[in-house]
């Protein structure tokens, strides 16, 4: 038990994918204008670290052994063909949830970030819970960075910023800033 | 068209990677190697020059396929290429370089998702000929490596005091550790954005007075 939450709070905050990985950066930049967008593609990205999760133990598990070369091709056409139908099943079982995550799901799935928890959580040798909770933790800090770049730039939509440093320089540098402050997470486990 | 137009053509193709449409400065595509491994500026060469490979092997299998890929399922025919030739490029350089596939790590198989590859096959390769693309992919790979050198090179030299591995100050200096840690990373290609974004408008701001000049 205390190794599943020491790998949750270690991929949430102290390795978070997007701050120290640099994972899943287009859309950091890219849709991070406003919170309420953010935490719907946090939600979306969540839901889809589960299913490649589970994909990829299946594939590491019963496939790979005997083609290990197959690794990068498998990873990628199982994880968008399994979204692909999670999402028409998503789309007839609950509405409410397909209308929360909604153009999301399809972009998602070639996020780089995506590809990552698959290779990183296979690199490590985790096992079917260890990698679930590994991607529930990488999820929830996609969404803490999200969240937190969104509610910055919100605020500096009313500041009065030089028009060379507007756009993707200044979210650049925020997140920098950021980056910075969780920077302060990597001593959480030295004891 | 003249022999002398071809020409001008296929330079062009080439040198609009370098400059007008860097896709890292420009187009802001490839982020994540590019903040990734450009810690020094030996990993921001070796992945340049992986994704120069991928990139230019890529543009050619899709270009001479363009006619058989259905258009249905073109993305994940991509995809499929870019994966096999990303497969070829680990396992050459775990076989042939170990210390700096052990240094760039998950990243290389992280060039699948590269946003810049995929979208040179979507918007060049699969609509014009072999040499073409050719051209295309090198100056696009040109650019991306530019572009990777200028962020690792400054990185590194703040960041470890040195570059190439070769020391640049005496012991005294006293290196910057947090531009070769990630928020160096978002902080140089902010800065480095910065420029480019002043430079763009006072190039603009002189074409303004000309103009008004001549009126």
């Amino acid at each position: 038990m205390g190794e599943l939450i020491w790998i949750f709070v270690s991929a949430l905050l102290v390795n978070n994918f997007t701050l120290a990985y640099f994972l899943g950066l287009c859309p950091f930049l890219g849709v991070s204008g406003k919170l309420q967008t953010a935490f719907r593609l946090g939600l979306a990205n969540i839901f889809v670290m589960l299913i490649t999760a589970a994909c990829a133990y299946a594939l590491n598990t019963w496939v790979l052994v005997y083609a290990p070369y197959l690794r990068l091709i498998s990873f990628i056409i199982v994880i968008a063909s399994s979204v692909q139908f999670v999402e028409m099943a998503v789309k007839k079982l609950s509405p409410d949830l397909f209308q929360a995550l909604g153009i999301f799901l399809p972009l998602i799935t070639t996020n780089c970030a995506i590809l990552g928890l698959a290779l990183f959580s296979t690199n490590k040798g985790y096992g079917f819970w260890e990698g679930m909770i590994y991607a529930l933790g990488a999820g929830g800090g996609v969404t803490l960075a999200l969240a937190l770049l969104a509610g910055v730039r919100e605020e500096t939509r009313i500041l009065n910023i030089p028009k060379v440093i507007q756009g993707t320089a200044i979210n650049l540098i925020i997140a920098g800033i950021i980056s910075m402050a969780f920077m302060g997470f990597a001593g959480l486990f030295s004891s | 068209m003249s022999d002398i137009e071809n020409k001008s053509q296929a330079a062009q193709e080439f040198l609009k990677g370098l400059w007008k449409e860097n896709p890292v400065f420009i187009s802001v595509l490839g982020m994540c190697p590019a903040l990734a491994v450009t810690n020094t500026a030996i990993n921001s060469l070796a992945m340049g020059l992986a994704t120069t490979f991928v990139l230019l092997c890529s543009s050619i299998l899709v270009s001479l396929l363009k006619s058989i890929i259905p258009k249905q399922v073109r993305i994940t025919a991509y995809i499929i290429i870019i994966a096999t030739f990303v497969t070829v490029v680990d396992f050459s350089l775990a076989a042939f370089l170990p210390a700096i596939h052990k240094e760039l790590g998950a990243f290389i198989a992280l060039i699948v998702v590269n946003c810049l590859i995929l979208g040179r096959q979507e918007a060049f390769a699969s609509k014009n000929s072999v040499g073409l693309s050719i051209l295309d992919a090198l100056g696009m790979s040109v650019g991306f490596t530019f572009a990777m050198l200028c962020i690792g090179m400054p990185r590194e030299i703040l960041g470890s005091g040195s570059l190439f591995n070769i020391p640049l100050f005496g012991e005294s200096f006293e290196p910057w550790v947090v531009m070769i840690l990630p928020p160096g990373g978002f902080f140089m290609l902010g800065f480095l954005l910065l420029g480019f974004n002043w430079y763009a408008q006072r190039k603009k701001e002189r074409e303004l007075t000309k103009q008004t000049q001549k009126v």
